[in-house]
């Protein structure tokens, strides 16, 4: 048998000026990454930021318009999807209806001419990886979703690829269902070591399963890193909204105390430390995340950051938190998610409040982001 | 519980409702079978064994169950020959109609409702004279015969009409819409991410087509297939029309012996042959195809 790349090529996925044109409208949009063998990789963004895309780029299913695509030393961006170190699991698993699970699972196998007794042996392994053995001889059809989505895992991992592309995977079943998949999925790849890229427009998804996050938007990546580095230190608007939510405030830098920076906000002084910030210029949007305000009734004596002034103009208890809309006297709405954890009384609408958090969880963006760009 | 349900059942009276509209539902179709075919069914049978009282057209029973075996060795090359036909033609139209159905099913993008159209369009005249311009088609003064003479395929002796060639393509083309729609319905049905996934999965094109879209198109080729083969083994117009004295089918024989012999025991055995011989090889058919197994 002549050498095969689905088989031999190994190594991390390179994907080097990828882009995917439709017109004069680029899909995907001079893409450069490189996934490292073994990890988790989830490609992250709203619907039609080209995560798909890319990922049926990678998968043989689109061609690109220009750009190349390697598997360690393995070039296989003109390759057909049949020849490729890769399997997908589909969005709504595509499972072949008239076959059984079984047939379903050794699908691959059967193509690549491996024997019966291999085939039975490694597909009876997977299905108990995936703890479904006794539904061997069922037809897809006579499964539920949660079922029919390890099905489909197992049918891509058995062949071993070098690389797993699961395109929105969980995107059909319910949110219960959903949590216990994200940890399932985690850990067989833990346990088998294979290089998954998971595409999601769930950002808790991502961060829940991922490795490593690349936000994609409009065809780019916005930014990549770990799920703790794009939460804590989110380099772009859209980045900082789409990846939980944010309150960006426009300010001035006024001056720096050796790790920090001054920044006036409509005549406060905060302080942001440098290394959490990537504005170029005087002008930034100084980011705070919800839950790491203090709420405080005026007057009260508060440390750190403080914005006073502020009025509460709607609250919702939530059973483990209470969100808080507060109107600065700027005129704009900072979001403030609270705790329930201790005793102090819930402060109702209308009441005169002080927010005051730790210097070391603000962050800064350019000014000249927009700061609604990802809001959900 | 049990009093609610006891009062709105009573009070709605759904349960008297539910039994009797599925045979409300039932009754005007029940009605016309009854009327006309299981009546006609039963006079036919019971005509089949009559034999005549003298009189032309005159015929008195007496259970002669010999007339099926007189009826069937008098006629057997017809009766054989109606078989042959509809399977060659049967085929003939699955070769056409799958690459056809496929096509559109798949590859027509924007022009799928004009092909669909177009598939049905045939319909719009009349069965009659779709074969009267068929044998014009294949006739001396055609398009068909014309090119094949003039590229030395036959001989400028050999005619197309009046041959089993006519008839059998004939057959072919007249029941072609009848195989591909339902061909073309059930590879319509079929997710294009099963085959991207047989990609996927290491399968090329080829093996794509043998190992998953061929067998989830299964309910379509028996559909299409059966659609096809019943008529044309009973047909008799394209081999009354495209056919010779000796291209006749059982249709023909059957018709004869009604209109122009009047000899209505022999027509009605006949039909009631070629009837059991078709229900006979369907049933195999569906079972050898395994029908039941398919989604």
């Amino acid at each position: 048998m002549a050498v095969d790349a689905s088989t031999s090529a190994r190594g991390d996925l390179i994907l080097k000026n990828l882009t995917k044109s439709y017109g004069d409208f680029n899909a995907v949009d001079d893409l450069s990454l490189v996934i490292p063998k073994g990890s988790f990789f989830a490609l992250l963004g709203p619907s039609g930021c080209g995560k798909t895309t890319t990922l049926r780029m990678v998968a043989g299913l689109e061609e690109p318009t220009a750009g190349s695509i390697f598997v360690g030393e393995t070039e296989i961006t003109d390759m057909k999807p049949y020849r490729r170190p890769v399997n997908t699991v589909f969005q709504n698993y595509a499972l072949f209806p008239h076959l059984s699970i079984f047939e379903n699972i050794a699908f691959g196998l059967r193509r690549r001419g491996i024997s019966d007794a291999e085939v039975k042996s490694a597909v009876d392994k997977v299905l108990n990886l995936v703890e479904l053995p006794q539904l061997a001889t069922r037809k897809p059809n006579q499964l539920s979703g949660g079922q029919q989505q390890r099905i489909a895992v197992a049918r891509a991992i058995v062949n071993r690829p070098a690389l797993l592309l699961l395109d929105e995977p969980l995107g059909a079943l319910d949110l219960k269902l959903r949590r216990q998949m994200q940890i399932e999925l985690k850990w067989i790849q833990t346990e088998i070591g294979i290089t998954f890229v998971h595409v999601t427009h769930d950002q808790e998804e991502a961060m829940t399963m991922a490795d490593t996050i690349a936000v994609m938007n409009k065809g780019k990546i916005e930014q990549m890193g770990s799920p703790e580095e794009l939460y804590d230190s989110p380099k772009t608007a859209f980045v900082a909204n789409f990846l939980g939510q944010s309150n960006l405030i426009p300010g001035q830098v006024s001056g720096n105390d050796g790790n920090n920076l001054i920044v006036d906000l409509f005549g406060t002084k905060v302080s942001v430390p440098k290394a959490r910030s990537s504005a170029h210029g005087v002008s930034v949007l100084v980011g705070i995340r919800p839950e790491k305000f203090r709420i405080s009734p005026e007057g009260k004596n508060v440390s750190g950051n403080v914005l006073t002034g502020g009025k509460v103009s709607d609250v919702s208890y939530i059973g483990v938190s209470t969100q808080y809309q507060v109107e600065m006297p700027w005129g704009k709405e900072l979001m403030v998610f609270e705790q329930n954890d201790d005793d102090e009384e819930m402060l109702r609408k209308g009441e005169n409040v002080t927010l005051s958090w730790e210097p070391i969880f603000t962050f800064a963006l350019d000014g000249s982001e927009n700061a609604a760009a990802g809001s959900h | 519980m049990a009093s609610i349900r006891g009062v709105s059942a009573k009070s709605f009276g759904l349960k008297d409702n539910k039994s009797a509209l599925p045979y409300l539902l039932l009754a005007p179709g029940l009605v016309y079978l009854a009327v006309f075919f299981i009546y006609p069914i039963i006079s036919l049978g019971q005509m089949s064994t009559k034999t005549s009282s003298g009189e032309i057209g005159q015929y008195k029973q007496s259970f002669r169950f010999a007339n099926y075996v007189d009826a069937f060795l008098e006629s057997k090359e017809q009766f054989s020959r109606s078989f042959i036909y509809a399977t060659i033609a049967t085929v003939l139209a699955l070769a056409i109609a799958y690459p056809l159905a496929y096509a559109i099913a798949f590859k027509s993008g924007r022009w799928k409702n004009v092909l669909l159209v177009l598939i049905v369009a045939p319909f719009f005249t009349s069965f009659l004279l779709r074969t009267i311009a068929w044998k014009q088609i294949l006739g001396e003064e055609g398009p068909v015969i014309k090119v094949l003479r003039g590229l030395h395929i036959i001989s400028p002796q050999t005619t197309l009409t009046a041959t089993s060639f006519a008839v059998v393509t004939g057959l072919a083309y007249n029941f072609l819409p009848f195989m591909t729609l339902p061909l073309y319905a059930s590879l319509e049905r079929i997710d294009p991410r099963t085959l991207e996934a047989s990609g996927d999965l290491y399968a090329n094109g080829f093996t794509t087509f043998r190992k998953v879209t061929l067998p989830l198109s299964m309910p379509g080729v028996v559909a299409g297939t059966l659609l096809t083969f019943i008529p044309a083994a009973g047909d008799y117009i394209n081999a009354a029309i495209l056919g010779s004295p000796s291209n006749k089918m059982l249709g023909n024989v059957i018709d004869a012996r009604f209109f122009k012999i009047v000899d209505y025991p022999t027509a009605a055995a006949l039909s009631f042959t070629l009837m059991a011989a078709i229900l006979i090889l369907v049933t195999v058919y569906i079972r050898k195809a395994g029908t039941e197994e398919l989604v």
